[in-house]
């Protein structure tokens, strides 16, 4: 008896939650991606990581020369 | 026909919403597809092919005793706070490797750590259900954990903390299968997050542009993202074909990858509402720990426990490189701050700074 409440609790709450994702807006995929591929060439000179930065300029890397006083 | 609803057969009511939970998952999937009208790969096939470049480790922490489980960065793109199987948490300058802190908490597995965004503060926590703060000490001899602080409480372990934007919240994600916010200062619970139907095994915070929400994965293969004040479920996904080890937003706020014991790394767009991308090879057979995006998010760095560290173009989908050097699996990795480098934690024990 009270696993059958329990099943009807929590499918009620799925079908309630699913109503509500049912009335999502959304955009289409060729919308979406062109956003996701502008975000990317906007903001692709400013990624270390893909551009490579200089030696010098990343703490990580060690530099190229060492200045022997 | 029947006048009360409530007085009907259990059984009728159990069918009737059963028919229409189906229907409506099978609408949902209807109105997806209709908008799926491209694949992300072909937007991206004019842009011109990533070249060659050289990523390579290097710094290499050695310090933990058993199996490095969980970092994160601290905002001063510099320190790194790490947590192990042993119960150790040790915060590290990550460009001179020295060890700056080290707690050992009163539990084995520290599932989760993460660093607060005044850099004064770490979190922590795993098989003790829950998640503590711990104000770093500028004096190296005081004993910091005389000064934690209990905030999360859940009643399975903890897999994932992370502070909000400030020092005073945290977000926390448990193997109970909730997540929940929770006011450092008092330790109360501001809000719980329902929904995964097993244990929750990671979470992301959204971009603080992008507003109040968060996405978490479970072994329910769900990835689900949450708006922070209502508690509510505003989307969810379920694609993978088994447990969702990471997910981490775009850097953009408008999408997010997931990384799953089904070998896989995924891309979903929140806008689109669906998955738009897979990230996958044959060759790849063993789980995703943990993804992260680079600075522009072209490119999507995963972990795995086959030790190797793939890298993949996000737009064309294609692999770019592998990264060897872990000597056991690959179980966290996170891209700097600022994206001069990534980390990544490994069940051999060490972490490794790569650039």
């Amino acid at each position: 008896m009270s696993s059958n409440s329990a099943s009807l609790v929590s499918l009620q709450k799925s079908v309630k939650q699913l109503r509500k994702e049912a009335g999502f807006r959304r955009i289409k995929v060729s919308q979406a991606a062109e956003d996701l591929k502008k975000f990317c060439l906007d903001n692709a000179q400013k990624d270390p990581l893909l551009m490579g930065v200089p030696s010098s300029d990343n703490p990580f890397r060690p530099p190229k020369s060492c200045a022997l006083l | 026909m029947a006048s009360q609803e409530e007085s009907s057969q259990p059984s009728d009511t159990l069918t009737t919403l059963k028919t229409e939970s189906e229907t409506l998952k099978t609408k949902l999937e209807e109105e997806r597809a209709k908008l799926h009208d491209v694949e992300l790969h072909q937007v991206a096939e004019k842009i011109e092919a990533l070249g060659q470049f050289v990523i390579k480790t290097r710094r290499t922490l050695k310090g933990h005793g058993n199996k490095v489980l969980c970092m994160d960065w601290c905002k001063d793109k510099r320190r790194i706070v790490s947590s192990s199987q042993d119960g150790k948490v040790i915060v590290w300058d990550a460009f001179t490797t020295n060890k700056e802190h080290a707690v050992t908490m009163p539990c084995t597995w520290v599932m989760a750590c993460a660093y607060a965004p005044s850099g004064c503060a770490v979190a922590c926590g795993g098989l003790d259900n829950k998640c503590s703060v711990y104000p770093l000490s500028l004096d190296k001899n005081e004993n910091l954990a005389a000064k934690k602080k209990s905030v999360a409480m859940h009643t399975n372990y903890l897999s994932a903390c992370c502070f909000t934007n400030s020092d005073m919240q945290i977000l926390t994600s448990s193997g109970d299968g909730t997540c929940a916010l929770w006011d450092v200062e008092s330790g109360q619970m501001l809000q719980s997050f329902h929904g995964h139907a097993a244990d929750v095994l990671c979470l992301d915070l959204a971009p603080s542009e992008t507003g109040n929400t968060f996405v978490s994965g479970g072994c329910d293969k769900k990835a689900c993202v949450w708006d922070m004040r209502t508690g509510q479920c505003i989307q969810s996904f379920e694609t993978h074909e088994s447990d969702i080890n990471s997910v981490r937003y775009y850097p953009s706020g408008d999408a997010f990858a997931s990384g799953s014991d089904d070998a896989t790394c995924r891309l979903y767009d929140l806008r689109a509402d669906r998955e738009v991308a897979i990230y996958s090879k044959e060759s790849i057979i063993f789980g995703a720990s943990s993804v992260d995006f680079s600075f522009s998010g072209r490119l999507l760095f995963g972990g795995y426990n086959d030790y190797t560290i793939n890298v993949w173009d996000v737009l064309k989908g294609t692999r770019m490189s592998i990264l060897f050097g872990h000597e056991n699996r690959v179980s966290t990795l996170r891209v700097s701050p600022d994206g001069t480098a990534f980390c990544s934690g490994s069940w051999d024990n060490t972490l490794r700074i790569w650039a």
